[in-house]
């Protein structure tokens, strides 16, 4: 069972690394492809974790959908990258030192150590599976699944109503 | 020699670090809007990783939702984005200051 742990550092470092491509690369254009690409290394760490039905729902809905959407507005306002910042600003050093700090309060949280059953972590297919998911979902959540169903709809409206050329 | 659930919540933390980067330095609001994504993503990571440790599905079932909630922020995100290109012909959050005094 060594192939686990190499498939993890593998799946996780490409992920941080299309992670701060998307964060250092100035065409938007890029940083949507970047984003796939992390998109795609997290659902194959779902799979990893054995949970194939969400990983397969992160690679439809999200790298399938949600970044089509994104690369779609990307070229319908035929956006050039922005004009590089000459100097850099106290703001930019804020929110830098804001993010280290966010980093380490949460590996500090992490490290100091909840007790969780780190044993717990091998197998556990069925947890993942569609089947199980599915009976959960239109049993105990169906209400959760019906007011889900509003949101799309109240979102999809939201966004024509806002989107259509009435501002002018 | 087992992947601990440590390195996934390590992993998740590091990855909502590098979104909320891309939220603080970002001037284009499309770019933006694909780092709180990054952070939605991490947050899932880390729902799914204890769910199947715990052998709980809840929290891949909460999962679902999130997607579906980062979908309908998505699409909404873009509507105003598109909304507001139409009047300042620009994405740059630095000029896009209208409830600035």
């Amino acid at each position: 069972m060594a192939a686990a742990p190499f498939m993890f550092f593998l799946l996780a470092t490409v992920a941080v690394v299309a992670a701060i491509g998307m964060l250092i690369s100035r065409s938007p254009v890029y940083s949507a492809l970047w984003l796939v690409l992390n998109l795609f290394c997290v659902a194959g760490l779902y799979l990893t974790l054995n949970a194939t039905f969400i990983g397969v729902i992160q690679i439809l809905v999200y790298a399938g959908a949600i970044m089509v959407l994104f690369l779609f507005v990307i070229m319908l306002l035929n956006l050039e990258a922005l004009p590089r910042l000459e100097e850099i600003n106290w703001t930019m050093v804020a929110g830098f030192a804001l993010g280290v700090v966010v980093l380490s309060q949460l590996l500090y949280v992490i490290a100091s150590g909840f007790d969780l059953p780190m044993e717990a972590m091998e197998a556990t297919a069925e947890t993942g599976s569609a089947e199980l998911l599915g009976k959960h979902l239109y049993t105990r959540y169906a209400l959760h699944v019906e007011v889900a169903a509003v949101l799309l709809l109240a979102a999809t409206v939201g966004a024509v109503m806002l989107a259509q050329k009435r501002f002018q | 020699m087992e992947v601990a659930l440590n390195w996934y919540l390590g992993l998740s933390a590091i990855l909502f670090s590098i979104g909320t980067l891309g939220v603080l330095f970002k001037r284009n609001a499309i770019v933006l809007l694909m780092s709180v994504e990054l952070m939605l993503n991490a947050v899932n990571l880390t729902l799914v990783a204890l769910s199947q440790s715990m052998g709980d599905p809840d929290g891949q079932l909460l999962v679902f939702f999130t997607i579906a909630v980062a979908a309908a922020e998505a699409a909404v995100g873009l509507a105003i984005v598109i909304a507001i290109f139409r009047r300042k012909l620009t994405v740059d959050i630095t000029e896009i200051n209208l409830f600035k005094f």
